[in-house]
């Protein structure tokens, strides 16, 4: 079987810059296994600017982020398996791949787990009521409306206020939405100061803190949500109730490090190390935990590609 | 002109068509929905109960029991995700444990195979995830659990595949007698049948009505779930019941064919039939009986809600009768509906022979089925999916038509991100083969659109 020096699971802004990062530290054979048909991850449908302030001390927008990072990929020999996916490693540092023409098992002598993270969906919550189209994550609208040119709907509520949710909030209203209400169960908002600013206040869509949705209405698509007040323990206060009419509850609810190969392999993961439980198998980005800002994943990348570059020069040991 | 003609596409109608395509016979299942197993087949327990509770005499109990046999060799041979899994009924005092005896015996009498009451250290060793509260409990092994929509996607399909017609999208308005039959006014034009099976459900006296004087008067009854991740889907390994009440067969816990744990139900009044709203007491009285049951059940591990409508009626048993010549009423199927199914189908199938149907088996009978293996891309992540199974499923004898059909057939959406990423690509995939524009395409029924319109596009090139 053909081995690898690295394989990195994930072509978004962690896997590619760890895989760059593992390139000068030495590591000759490496391949970058990416699900989707072009590199970049989720930045490709982060159209709006203020990432790079850190890294490139300039703002950029989410796919120009990742294009740098691209171009000095294309500048060397590192092998690109595009549509797709891992769906099993092992602790013996085997990889299963099911691509467009099936399946294959490659031998790595390092594995790089940069798998990103997925948004929580609504179950996690047990939001009451119907279960009508038009509830939709903020990621996934923001994939409708930015890569593929499709608006999830004209009148939308939030739930919650992290980064995903209040960018999108200014998104669908430019085009044309009415964002009616941002909706957070906690004191203070999730996402970063400056996207409270300009992307609520500036539009002035009101943020609710302590509130909470306690019912989605609608057979069809959604008519309307009820909204309380809660209390320090989170609960619904009673009486507090109001509706609001709209036809789209865009959840913003928290990110979920993506993990499940490592769980599946029986391999540990503790959300704060770039090493994981087994030799040879180092995990980045938000796959180990959730970032702000988009620098931050791109300097852990670099240290997993230099851990990993380590780890296989020293035959194997860390 | 159809020599039968079945209203109502859940399991019911499904193997009634299934039974029929047997025979040379002309057969046509009416669903006002734009798929199969859309009502009370769609949300339930998804179990084929072994048949230990129902009333020894009745109707439930026999087609129970004979509908569990049935099942296991349907499974097989249509290739119909399920498992041999076991149930529990947990007793938690001396009064329970003496209820247990009871359905012991009933279920003796019923003819259920292999039923024994186990001690609590035997309980506990082979469910170690139970309270240390049970004391007994009764065990039924040939209780199995299904994947309800397959079941009867995989009867229906198999009708369609021998010369069934299926209409989707078909609502009986009206039905009259004819002179050789009766003749149905749709919502897509007339009908005519010499015989006339009602399997509609939640809408089934709807239809008898239409037929004969009303007889009886569906009561729906919602029933409230939790799905949670397959990270919890090790916790029991069995059907996990309590002891049963007047409100039916309680909360369970048992893993689901998926790899899911499912939680559930309630009981609890419906405002309307198609209302299967959840409410925050109902999914708290859910969570909180069942913890009774096994105290570790970690909820935020929640996927989804859910709730289900049983097609009950006045009756305490299922009505099975012939109210007019030729007009055959399959109604009040509630719990054991699903597991009695393909029994009342045989049921109905001698009906119909001793009222004069004549039954010639067909020589080239088609009796199996095998889904598509995956190829391709992977589609849906968390359940890896590939674009090889939904392209097979779209061109299969009952195609999906809109994303939640897709996520019946093939499992896409179905996993712990719940449609997130893949979504958008099956609305791709669906737009792409019915050509139509991806705001045409449908989460499930009709009017749940997923796009309202094109964004704005700025100066797009083809106005330039």
């Amino acid at each position: 079987m053909h081995g690898y020096d690295l394989i990195v699971i994930g072509g978004g802004p962690a896997g590619l810059a760890a895989a760059l990062a593992a390139r000068a530290g030495g590591l000759r054979e490496i391949l970058i296994v990416e699900r989707d048909i072009e590199l970049g991850g989720i930045l490709n449908q982060c159209i709006h600017a203020g990432f790079g302030l850190e890294y490139f001390k300039e703002e950029l927008t989410g796919p120009e982020y990742a294009g740098r990072f691209i171009r000095l990929l294309r500048e060397t020999d590192i092998e690109v398996a595009l549509d797709s996916m891992v769906v099993e490693i092992t602790p013996e540092l085997l990889v299963r791949v099911i691509g467009r023409d099936g399946e294959r098992t490659l031998a790595a002598k390092s594995i790089i787990l940069a798998t990103g993270c997925r948004e929580r969906a609504r179950g996690p919550l047990g939001i009451a009521g119907t279960r009508p189209a038009g509830v939709i994550t903020a990621g996934t609208a923001q994939r409708y409306v930015n890569i593929e040119g499709y608006m999830p709907g004209k009148c939308v509520v939030i739930l919650g206020s992290g980064d995903v949710g209040l960018i999108m909030a200014r998104r669908l209203t430019l085009e044309g939405a009415k964002v009616l209400a941002c909706v957070e169960i906690m004191p203070k908002a999730g996402g970063l100061p400056r996207n409270i600013v300009q992307c609520l206040y500036d539009y002035k869509i009101p943020l609710y803190l302590s509130h909470c949705i306690t019912e989605i209405c609608g057979e069809k698509r959604v008519e309307q949500v009820r909204v309380a007040r809660v209390d320090e323990n989170r609960k619904p206060i009673a009486g507090s109730e109001f509706a609001i009419a709209c036809d789209t509850v865009l959840l913003s609810v928290g990110l979920i490090p993506e993990n499940e190969l490592a769980q599946a392999a029986g391999i540990g993961i503790d959300g704060e190390n770039i090493e994981t439980a087994t030799p040879g198998v180092f995990v980045c980005g938000n796959a180990l935990h959730v970032h702000d800002i988009v620098d931050k994943v791109t300097a852990e990348a670099q240290r997993a590609g230099a851990a990993a570059a380590a780890y296989v020069k020293n035959g194997g040991a860390s | 002109m159809f020599d039968v003609c079945i209203i109502g596409c859940g399991i019911v109608g499904a193997a009634v068509a299934y039974e029929l395509s047997r025979y040379d016979l002309s057969v046509a299942v009416i669903e006002k929905e734009n798929d199969v197993a859309t009502g009370s087949t769609k949300a339930n327990s998804a179990i084929i109960h072994a048949g230990y509770d129902p009333e020894p005499g009745s109707l439930m109990a026999r087609l129970n029991v004979e509908g569990n046999r049935l099942a296991a060799s349907f499974c097989d041979s249509l290739d119909v995700p399920h498992m041999h899994c076991g149930a529990l009924v947990l007793a938690f005092s001396e009064r329970e444990a003496a209820t247990l005896a009871q359905l012991l015996q009933r279920g003796r009498e019923n003819g259920v195979p292999d039923l024994r009451i186990l001690p609590r250290d035997e309980v506990l060793e082979i469910e170690p995830a139970l309270s240390g509260e049970v004391v007994a409990a009764l065990y039924a092994p040939t209780a199995m659990i299904v994947d309800p929509w397959q079941y009867t996607l995989a009867l229906a399909e198999t009708a369609v595949r021998n010369g069934c017609s299926l209409h989707l999208e078909t609502a009986v308005t009206g039905i009259e007698p004819s002179p050789l039959g009766y003749l149905l006014q749709t919502s897509q034009g007339f009908i005519e049948t010499r015989t006339l099976i009602n399997a509609a459900g939640l809408y089934a006296d709807d239809i008898h009505n239409m037929v004969a004087p009303p007889a009886f008067h569906v009561q729906p009854a919602r029933g409230e779930y939790w799905l949670l991740d397959k990270s919890e889907g090790q916790r029991v390994s069995r059907v996990i019941f309590q002891c049963p009440s007047d409100a039916g067969k309680g909360v369970l816990v048992a893993p689901t064919v998926h790899g899911n744990l499912i939680v559930g139900p309630n009981s609890a009044p419906s405002e309307g039939r198609n209302d299967v709203s959840t409410t925050a007491q109902g999914l708290h009285f859910v969570r909180e009986t069942a913890r009774k049951s096994v105290p570790g059940l970690d909820f935020s591990a929640n996927i989804r809600n859910f709730s289900g409508n049983r097609a009950a009626t006045e009756h305490s048993d299922f009505i099975i009768t012939e109210p007019r010549p030729g007009f055959i009423d399959l109604a009040g199927i509630k719990s054991p509906g699903l597991s009695a199914a393909p029994a009342i189908a045989k049921l109905a199938v001698s009906m119909l022979e001793k009222g004069g149907l004549a039954l010639h088996e067909k020589q080239n009978f088609i009796d199996m089925r095998k889904k598509a293996p995956p190829s391709g891309r992977v589609v849906c992540r968390c359940e890896t999916v590939t674009e090889g199974e939904l392209r097979a499923a779209l061109h299969a004898p009952i195609p999906p038509r809109s994303v939640d059909s897709v996520k019946r057939r093939c499992g896409a959406g179905m996993g712990r991100c719940q449609g997130g990423f893949c979504a958008p690509r099956v609305v791709d995939l669906l737009a792409e083969h019915y050509n139509c524009k991806p705001t045409d395409v449908l989460q499930d029924g009709r009017g749940s659109h997923i796009l309202v319109s094109e964004t704005k596009r700025g100066l797009c090139t083809d106005t330039i």
